[in-house]
C-alpha cells in the first residue's frame, strides 16, 4: 500500500499551488469575488494554459485522462486558495455530464471548448423542492415538433450566471421523484424563455436561479437517451462529490493552519492562548477531524472514476457526511478559537470558515448522505 | 415546590400581552420576527414607546424611573416581549452603565445621564475591549491622564457595538501604571462628539457594519466624568459584568427562535412531505427543544433564588454557556433547513419592505448570516470559555 502520490500527480499539484500562490492572495479573491464575474478571467485563463482545465479529459482534447486523484490535486489546491473559478462546475460537473451522456456530435460540439475553459458550463439539477434529491424533478420537456418544449425552475446553480451552457434535467415521463423518465439537455442561456436571476452566494461565489418559460431546444439537446438520466446524474455527481470532498481538504487545511499559528501568536494572560489546555485539546480535535476527512477524500478519489456500484454509493456517501461534519466542526471551533477576530470581513480565517459550511450544502449535506448509506446497510 | 405563576403574575402577564398587543408596531415586530436588521430608528421608537408606558428600565430605582418587578415580573416580560417580536433594548445604557452610575455615580452625574437614558436622548456603547485585551480585560492600555480638569485619553477599543450610532461611550480606561493592573483602571464617560475620536467600522463575516474600533488621540474628558473613585474602575465593571451576564442566557430568543424553526420547517420540502416531518429533521428539532425546556426551568430556579434573597452567581455563567449553544444550535438548523438555498445570499430580501419575489422561502435571506453572525453569542460578554474557567474555579474550586 502506497498513499503517495506519484511523481506527475506531485508535479500536478506543485503547479496548480504555485499557481494558487502566485495568483490567488487573499486580497485578489476579494476582488474576484466582488467583480461582475465573480471570479479572476485571468486565472481561469492560466488554468487553461497550462492544460489544468483539461486534466480529466482524453489526451485528443490537450487533456491526460486523469482520474479521481489528478482531480484530487488539483482541487485541494484550489480549495487552499478559496479559489472561485467554476472548475467543480464545468470541467468536473458539465465535463463528466456532456462526456457520459453525450453523442460523438456532441461532444465534437462541445467538450474541447470545456477542456479548454472556453466553454463555461453550469448544472442545473436541483429545483425549489427537491433539497438534495436530484431525482425529485418538477421541470418538463414535453416534445414538439422539432424537439422539446422546456417548463419549470432549477435551483441554486452556481457558475449559472456566466456560463456558455446549461445542462438542465426535466422530466419527459414519470412522476416527481421517480428515477425513471428524467432526461438532461444542453441549453443555450441564451435561449428566449431563459430568464436567470443572479446572486453572489454567502461564500463569495455567484450563482442564479433559473426560471424556463416554454424553452424551445432542438432534439439534439437531449444529451443521452430520453428518461435514462437519473443513473449518469449519480455517477457524475458522484465524481463531483470526491472532487468537493478534496477543495474541502484544501479548505480545511488553511483553515488548521490558520488557527494553529493564531493559537501560537495571540497572547491574553501574559500567555500565548495555545497555552490553554482547552484551546490546546479543540485544535487536536480540529487536527483530527481534518485527517478523517482527508481520509476519506482520497478513499473517494480512489473510486470516483470507477464503474457504478453500492460500494462506490457508500463510499462517496459516507465521505461527503464526514466532510460535511468536519468541515462545519473546523468552521465553529476555528471561530471561537480565534475570538472576535475569527468572525471579521478583514481577515481571511472567516472566509474559510464560511466557504466549509456551505460545502455541506452542495451536492447533499451531512443527514442527506448518512440518511441514504443508512438505506443502504448490510447486516454482515 | 411550586411551579406555577401566582394569580398576581399571571394578572401581569395579561397586561404586559395587552400592552404588546396593542403598542407593539407591526413593522418592527416584522422585523425581529423575520431575522431582518432593526435600524436606529426601529430601536428608538421602540424606547420612547416603553418609556412612556413606563416600562423602558424596570430594573431601575423606582425614584430614577424604574417599576418594583420581582424577578418573576421581569422573566414574563423577557418571555412575552420575545414571543411578540419585541425588540431587545439595546444594554449599553439602560442596564449596564445606569446600574453603575446609579450605584456608584455621583448626584450629578444622575442628574444629567438617567433622564437622557429613559428620554433615548443619548445612545451609549461599550468602550472596554481593546485589541490586546479581550478576554484578559484587565491587560487594558487605554491611557488617562490627569492635567488639570480634564483627563487626557490616547488609546484604542474595538469591538465597539453599534458605537456608529452612538453619542457616549463608557470607558474603561488605564489611570495608574504602577500598581496591580486590575488597580490601575478607571471608568469614565465620554462624549463621542470630543475632539480626536475616530470611529472606523469593523465588517463582520456576514457583511454586516455592527461593530467598530474606536481611537482616541488627546481626547479631553472633564474630570467630573469619572465615575466613582479614580482606580477603582475595575470594581465597577465586575458589577457590570454580573449584569450583563443574566440576560445573556437569552431563553426567551431561544423560543422565539424555535418557533420560527418550527414554522420554516413545517414549510420547508424534502421528499416531497414537510421537512418537519422528516426522521431526522424532527429529532434534530425535538433535541434542541428539549435542551432548552431544561435551560429555561434552570433559568426559573435561578430567578426564583433570587427572588427569595439568593444572588446570581456563577450559576448565571453555566446558564450563558447553555443559552448560546441552544441558540446557536437553532440556528444551524434553521440553516440547514433551507438546504441548497443556505447558499445564496440575497440582500434585497433583507429589507422589510421588499416587495419582489422571493428566492425561496420567505424568511430564508438572513438565515446563514444570521448562523454566522451569531458565533458571536459564545464569544462575547466573557467567552464560555471564560465562563467555564468561572464555574471551575467559583462553585467546583478546582
Ligand atoms: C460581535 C461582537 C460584539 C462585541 N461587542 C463589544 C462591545 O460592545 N464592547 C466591548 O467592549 N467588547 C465587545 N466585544 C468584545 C468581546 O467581549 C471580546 O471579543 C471577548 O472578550 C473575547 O476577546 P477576544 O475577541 O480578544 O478573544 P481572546 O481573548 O483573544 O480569546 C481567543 C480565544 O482564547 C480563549 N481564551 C482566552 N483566555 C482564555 C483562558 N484563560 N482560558 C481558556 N481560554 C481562553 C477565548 O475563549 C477564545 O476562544 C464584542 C465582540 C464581538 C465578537
Amino acid at each position: 500500500m502506497d498513499f503517495r502520490l506519484n511523481e506527475e500527480q506531485q508535479m500536478l499539484q506543485d503547479t496548480v499551488a504555485r499557481l494558487v500562490r502566485g495568483e490567488y492572495s487573499f486580497e485578489k479573491r476579494l476582488e474576484f469575488s466582488a467583480s461582475e464575474l465573480g471570479f479572476s478571467a485571468g486565472f481561469w485563463q492560466q488554468l487553461s494554459e497550462l492544460g489544468l482545465t483539461a486534466v480529466p479529459f482524453a489526451e485528443e482534447l490537450g487533456g491526460f485522462g486523469g482520474g479521481g486523484v489528478e482531480v484530487q490535486s488539483v482541487m485541494t489546491e484550489l480549495g487552499r486558495g478559496l479559489c472561485l473559478e467554476p472548475y467543480l462546475q464545468s470541467v468536473i460537473l458539465g465535463g463528466g455530464l456532456l462526456s457520459q451522456a453525450g453523442n460523438a456530435s456532441q461532444h465534437e460540439a462541445w467538450l474541447g471548448g470545456v477542456a479548454s475553459g472556453e466553454l463555461k458550463v453550469a448544472v442545473a439539477l436541483q429545483e425549489p423542492q427537491s433539497y438534495y434529491d436530484l431525482n425529485d424533478v418538477a421541470t418538463r420537456a414535453e416534445k414538439s415538433a422539432d424537439g422539446y418544449l422546456l417548463n419549470g425552475r432549477k435551483a441554486v446553480v452556481i457558475g449559472g450566471h456566466c456560463a456558455d451552457l446549461i445542462i438542465v434535467s426535466a422530466r419527459t415521463s414519470g412522476d416527481s421523484r421517480d428515477a425513471a423518465g428524467i432526461s438532461l439537455f444542453a441549453v443555450n442561456p441564451d435561449s428566449a424563455g431563459v430568464e436567470r436571476r443572479n446572486y453572489p452566494t454567502i461564500d463569495g461565489f455567484k450563482g442564479c436561479d433559473i426560471t424556463l418559460n416554454n424553452v424551445q431546444v432542438s432534439a439534439d439537446a437531449l444529451l443521452g437517451s430520453e428518461g435514462d438520466a437519473a443513473a449518469v446524474i449519480e455517477y457524475q455527481t458522484g465524481r463531483a462529490i470526491a472532487a468537493l470532498c478534496a477543495e474541502a481538504v484544501g479548505v480545511m487545511e488553511v483553515a488548521c493552519e490558520l488557527t494553529l499559528d493564531y493559537l501560537k501568536q495571540r497572547k491574553q494572560f501574559g500567555v500565548p492562548i495555545g497555552k490553554f489546555q482547552v484551546l490546546q485539546h479543540r485544535m487536536v480535535d480540529m487536527m483530527s477531524e481534518l485527517e478523517q476527512a482527508r481520509s476519506m477524500a482520497i478513499l473517494a478519489a480512489s473510486v470516483a472514476d470507477g464503474e457504478q456500484s453500492d460500494e462506490r454509493r457508500q463510499i462517496l456517501a459516507a465521505a461527503k457526511n464526514v466532510i460535511g461534519r468536519a468541515g462545519q466542526f473546523i468552521s465553529e471551533a476555528g471561530i471561537q478559537s480565534h475570538g472576535g477576530i475569527g468572525m471579521t470581513w478583514e481577515y481571511n480565517f472567516a472566509h474559510y470558515a464560511k466557504r466549509l459550511v456551505m460545502i455541506n450544502h452542495q451536492l447533499g449535506d451531512d443527514d442527506f448522505h448518512l440518511a441514504h448509506y443508512a438505506s443502504r446497510l448490510q447486516a454482515s | 415546590m411550586n411551579m406555577n405563576y401566582t394569580a398576581e403574575e399571571l394578572a401581569f402577564r395579561d397586561e404586559v400581552r395587552a400592552f404588546l398587543d396593542e403598542k407593539l408596531p407591526a413593522d418592527i415586530a416584522a422585523k425581529v420576527k423575520g431575522f431582518r436588521r432593526l435600524s436606529k430608528e426601529d430601536h428608538q421608537r421602540w424606547q420612547k414607546i416603553l418609556s412612556a408606558q413606563g416600562w423602558y428600565a424596570p430594573h431601575w430605582p423606582e425614584e430614577h424611573g424604574g417599576v418594583k418587578w420581582t424577578p418573576v415580573q421581569k422573566h414574563i416580560w423577557d418571555e412575552e416581549s420575545s414571543r411578540y417580536g419585541a425588540p431587545k433594548s439595546i444594554p449599553f445604557g439602560v442596564s449596564m452603565v445606569a446600574p453603575v452610575i446609579i450605584r456608584f455615580g455621583s448626584e450629578a452625574q444622575k442628574q444629567q445621564y438617567l433622564p437622557r437614558i429613559l428620554n433615548g436622548e443619548d445612545w451609549w456603547c461599550q468602550g472596554y475591549s481593546e485589541p490586546g485585551a479581550g478576554s484578559d480585560l484587565a491587560s487594558l492600555k487605554t491611557r488617562a491622564v490627569r492635567d488639570g480638569d480634564h483627563y487626557i485619553v490616547n488609546g484604542q477599543k474595538t469591538w465597539t457595538t453599534l458605537g456608529q450610532h452612538a453619542n457616549m461611550i463608557f470607558c474603561l480606561v488605564r489611570t495608574n501604571t504602577e500598581v496591580k493592573p486590575q488597580e490601575g483602571i478607571s471608568f469614565l464617560l465620554i462624549d463621542m462628539n470630543t475632539p480626536g475620536i475616530t470611529v472606523r467600522p469593523i465588517i463582520t463575516l456576514d457583511g454586516e457594519h455592527e461593530v467598530n474600533e474606536v481611537f482616541f488621540e488627546d481626547v479631553k474628558v472633564p474630570v467630573e466624568n469619572l465615575v466613582g473613585e479614580e482606580d477603582k474602575g475595575w470594581t465597577y465593571a465586575k458589577y457590570l459584568l454580573t449584569y450583563e451576564r443574566t440576560g445573556l442566557a437569552g431563553i426567551g430568543m431561544s423560543k422565539a427562535a424555535l418557533s420560527h424553526l418550527k414554522q420554516l420547517a413545517a414549510r420547508c420540502i424534502k421528499n416531497g412531505r414537510p421537512l418537519i416531518e422528516d426522521a431526522v429533521f424532527s429529532q434534530r428539532i425535538a433535541k434542541v427543544e428539549i435542551d432548552l425546556m431544561a435551560a429555561g426551568i434552570s433559568n426559573l430556579r435561578i430567578i426564583a433564588s433570587v427572588e427569595g434573597g439568593g444572588v446570581p452567581g456563577a450559576e448565571s455563567s453555566m446558564l450563558k454557556v447553555r443559552g448560546t449553544e441552544i441558540r446557536q444550535a437553532i440556528n444551524d438548523l434553521a440553516r440547514r433547513a433551507i438546504g441548497p438555498y443556505a447558499i445564496p445570499f440575497v440582500e434585497e430580501e433583507l429589507k422589510l419592505d421588499y416587495d419582489g419575489e422571493f428566492l425561496s422561502d420567505k424568511d430564508a435571506a438572513p438565515l446563514s448570516a444570521l448562523y454566522f453572525n451569531n458565533r458571536k453569542l459564545s464569544i462575547f460578554g466573557g467567552s464560555n470559555e471564560i465562563q467555564k474557567n468561572i464555574v471551575s474555579k467559583m462553585i467546583l474550586g478546582l
